[in-house]
């Protein structure tokens, strides 16, 4: 459920605010409706981690992932377009998952 | 306790957001670049094309049909002349903007803006060598005529009008990667493309070390070893060619000069061939009948291309070539009555001055027997992250001093700049480039093309030119400073009046010829004319190989079609080589030889002198001339702590050919006495060793495409942006002078005739955009030596099966 509401939040919220929204959103939708600490990082960190490889695929398969091929070459990773886009996402999901943690660690702050 | 952990939980969520969100050193922020959603994902294009498209911009006065082909290369259509460069300015803004702003910023020394401290010496260099205060004397020059003030009014207003449509997931991904926004274009930043241009081109300077040589070796020797006119030659103007006009008198050589040329008083390796060709045949050495133009100008290649391909259309032009991004109209190209082309003139026209300051406070100057107040500019540097920099650039009436003393000069960079000295530079003064391109877009004919001519200043260019009146010609063209014979070869004295610039050379008595017996007309940066010509423009020029050849082939051809010029700029073979291999090879014995030696002998003996990309020969060749160029001059040359210039190649062969006992063959450095041959050995032996260590016994890893490294980068070096490197024939001093990442820029050959058709390619793509696939669609076609077609639209509604899409731009 945290999971699915985060998942839509970041996606829709995506197309007119801040990259760092994801973590606002997923911070107080766990605030809101996470249970544990630990599941609502893993809810945060997959739902941003899934909503970034989404938007980025948009963008990048009717490009034939020509750029992203490119761009890696900057990087110090394998140089194959796959890897930038694991990277991207796992940023995402990290900053996703720490907002989510720290909602629900607020959470159960304030629940007693 | 849960609360501290929830807000250790909270700040260390804002840390890595904050972490993620700056720029750490070279590492763009990962947050803002890698997010899909404003990141560089968003610079991704779609294979899928739009295929009409319309915007409402503010400021159009009417409507603009852009047309854009297999190529994306626009083709513009305007109701009127403001909207055509308005659309100019949008689209090449669309497709370069990061490279516009980049080069622009080098110009106006506005890196450290956005790089930071790194870049402050490269923008006082550019700050303190007058760049923005000859910019602002082009701009006014520009802004005093009505028609070139409305041709960077309306390209600014395009540009701009594209910027303002912007937001920041749309920015070009170099944006994206050093962290910074794009600014308003302003039209002086035009005038810094023209800056630019006068810099690479004209802004060299080999004055400094040969005041060095001077010194060290004295008038009759650098008489001897840089002689004002070279031992082969083949120059533009035919040679014999009578001067049907009268003269400006020539100043004389002041006092000063006289008697440093008659009283006693680390070389650079130089390269022959950084350099461009262009060529014209009459209609009776043509297969139609009608003259064909060829053109390949070479600079450094790079990604984003140097040069952006326009058709531009109004009631008043209609014209196809190559653009600068960053400056209005087409530089390079043809409409339906004429085409032209450009190679450098490279004419001395940036001279050196010692100045005598009064004292430590620099406020007066002495000049014609008094003390004269100097000028004060004041350059203020932004830096990234930084308090400004302030600098304080002193200029005399001939220009800044750029380095006053060693204290402001950075150590080891700029080496050809004295210290000390005022700069007078033609890129300097007033002038108005863009009404040459404006009048020559339009140009119906061989007068139109004269009269254009004479508005363009700097860098002084050599204008090829054909017609449909069957007319070919070309001119030396450009400002040239009235000088005396040499004025300007050796640093000279500021106090004396007698060593100013005189006055300029009259436009109608610039070097030039029309319809010359022979059939064509030619250039290759070679000395505009013989010596009966009675103005002075520099010392030296580009050494004749290229010249050479291109005459050969001309020479002998006939019949000639667009394919035969393709070929000729594709030619290899080497002059220098038909010259200097066979007495190379006469003064080597075989019988002396060991097995490594022996192969490399036999394969240089038989090569063709064609620097092919498979050839072996080309590097066993070229490896020892440079030894033997090298041991030579090295030891009098390459001396720690003075810069000095060393002779030509030209020179070095006529010493080979007719002075093999000079003591220039002798190394100071050995009890034994040298000559020709002692060196011809010595220079293979080592070639050989050196070709053995790097590429093993000789055979296949010899081959010259391989040894010679070609490659293309992005311009600001991105690993993966660029070509890396590729195996390709050529070689400074041939045809096809491509070696590093200097070369053809830009081919060109049009056929002229009733239907005037063009035929072209430069390494690259129309768009600036990495995430394109109009990056580098056409490098493949460049590398191949093969052209594509130009689409030449000869009204808005011609159909053509080669265009993919419309943009109609209204105005609000």
């Amino acid at each position: 459920m945290l999971f699915l509401i985060i998942l839509i939040l970041s996606f829709v919220s995506s197309y007119f605010l801040p990259w760092w929204v994801v973590a606002v959103m997923a911070f107080l939708a766990a605030f809101f409706i996470g249970k544990t600490p630990g599941k609502s990082f893993l809810s945060g960190f997959a739902a941003i981690f899934i909503v970034w490889t989404v938007l980025a695929l948009l963008k990048s398969i009717p490009n034939d992932n020509i750029l992203a091929s490119r761009v890696v070459q900057l990087f110090p990773i394998p140089h194959r377009w796959i890897f930038l886009l694991a990277v991207t996402a796992a940023i995402g999901g990290l900053v996703g998952g720490m907002g989510a943690l720290s909602g629900a660690l607020l959470k159960k702050a304030f629940a007693k | 306790m849960k609360f501290i952990k929830a807000f250790i939980s909270i700040a260390i969520t804002i840390v890595l957001i904050w972490l993620l969100g700056i720029k750490i050193g070279p590492v763009p922020p990962l947050g803002p670049f890698l997010n899909p959603s404003t990141g560089f994902w968003q610079n991704a294009e779609s294979k899928h094309i739009v295929a009409a498209e319309n915007l409402v911009l503010p400021g159009l006065l009417g409507k603009v049909i852009i047309r854009y082909d297999e190529h994306r290369i626009p083709h513009i259509f305007a109701e009127n002349d403001h909207d055509l460069y308005y659309a100019q300015g949008y689209v090449t803004a669309h497709d370069r903007l990061w490279e516009m702003d980049i080069q622009t910023r080098e110009a106006a020394g506005r890196l450290s803006e956005i790089i930071g401290p790194k870049a402050l010496e490269t923008d006082r260099y550019h700050r303190r060598m007058g760049m923005v205060y000859g910019a602002e004397n082009t701009l006014r020059g520009t802004l005093k005529d009505p028609a070139t003030k409305m041709m960077l009014m309306a390209y600014t207003e395009g540009v701009n009008g594209y910027i303002h449509s912007l937001t920041p997931k749309d920015y070009p991904i170099e944006f994206k990667l050093l962290d910074y926004k794009p600014e308003d274009w302003q039209p002086i930043n035009c005038a810094y493309l023209v800056m630019l241009m006068s810099e690479t081109l004209a802004g060299g300077s080999d004055q400094f070390a040969m005041t060095n040589d001077l010194k060290r070796f004295g008038a009759k020797t650098v008489d001897d070893l840089f002689p004002d006119y070279p031992f082969f030659e083949d120059p533009i103007i035919p040679a014999g060619t009578k001067w049907n006009f009268k003269p400006l008198p020539i100043p004389k050589p002041s006092a000063g000069f006289l008697a440093q040329m008659t009283a006693r008083i680390k070389t650079k390796e130089i390269e022959p061939g950084v350099g461009s060709n262009n060529w014209a045949i009459s209609g009776s050495k043509s297969a139609t009948g009608y003259p064909i133009l060829a053109n390949d100008m070479h600079l450094n290649l790079t990604f984003p291309a140097i040069w952006y391909q326009v058709q531009m259309s109004s009631p008043t032009v209609n014209v196809y070539g190559v653009s600068f991004p960053g400056a209005p109209g087409v530089v390079v190209g043809y409409n339906q009555h004429i085409s032209w082309g450009d190679t450098n003139v490279d004419a001395d026209v940036l001279d050196w001055y010692q100045v005598k300051f009064k004292d430590k406070s620099k406020n007066e100057y002495w000049y014609n027997n008094q003390w004269v107040k100097v000028k004060k500019r004041v350059e203020v540097i932004n830096v990234r992250s930084r308090k400004p920099v302030i600098d304080t650039v002193i200029y005399t009436h001939h220009g800044p001093v750029v380095y006053g003393d060693a204290s402001e000069k950075p150590a080891e960079k700029y080496e050809t700049v004295p210290i000390g000295d005022a700069l007078r530079w033609v890129a300097h003064d007033e002038s108005n480039e863009f009404m040459a391109i404006y009048l020559l877009n339009r140009g119906k004919n061989y007068n139109d093309y004269r009269e254009a001519l004479a508005y363009f200043g700097v860098p002084a260019q050599n204008f090829i030119f054909a017609s449909n009146d069957n007319d070919i010609a070309i001119t030396s063209n450009g400002k040239f400073p009235l000088k005396f014979k040499d004025q300007g070869k050796f640093v000279l004295d500021g106090s004396d009046p007698a060593n100013d610039w005189h006055g300029w050379v009259p436009a109608d008595q610039h070097p030039t010829v029309k319809n010359p017996s022979q059939g064509f007309v030619r250039s290759a940066n070679e000395s505009p004319t013989d010596t009966a010509y009675p103005y002075y423009i520099n010392w030296r020029f580009e050494q004749y190989y290229r010249s050479k050849r291109i005459a050969d082939k001309l020479t002998a051809m006939k019949n000639a079609t667009v394919d035969s010029m393709r070929i000729m700029q594709m030619d290899n073979y080497s002059i220098l080589a038909q010259d200097v291999l066979p007495t190379m090879l006469k003064y080597l014995d075989p019988s002396k030889m060991d097995n490594d030696q022996l192969k490399a002998f036999d394969i240089v003996k038989k090569w063709d002198k064609h620097y092919a990309a498979k050839s072996i020969g080309a590097s066993i060749f070229n490896k020892w001339w440079g030894k033997f160029y090298d041991t030579i001059w090295r030891d009098n040359f390459d001396v720690k702590g003075i810069f000095l210039k060393a002779p030509s190649f030209d020179r070095t062969e006529k010493l080979l050919l007719t002075e093999p006992n000079s003591k220039w063959f002798d190394n100071v450095h050995t009890p034994l006495k040298e000559n020709a041959a002692d060196i011809v050995n010595l220079a293979f032996n080592s070639m050989v060793d050196e070709m053995v260590r790097k590429y093993g016994k000789p055979g296949e890893k010899w081959q010259w495409g391989d040894v010679k490294q070609t490659f293309i980068n992005h311009l600001a070096n991105l690993p993966g942006f660029g070509t890396g490197d590729f195996s390709a024939g050529g070689v400074g001093g041939v045809i096809n002078a491509l070696r590093n990442n200097n070369g053809p820029s830009w081919r060109m050959v049009v056929q002229m005739g009733p239907t005037v058709t063009g035929y072209g390619v430069f390494p690259g793509g129309e768009s600036g955009n990495p995430g394109s696939f109009y990056y580098r669609d056409m490098f493949q076609t460049w590398k191949d030596g093969k052209l594509n077609e130009l689409l030449f639209l000869k009204s808005v509604g011609e159909s053509s099966e080669r265009i993919k899409s419309t943009l109609t731009l209204s105005g609000k």
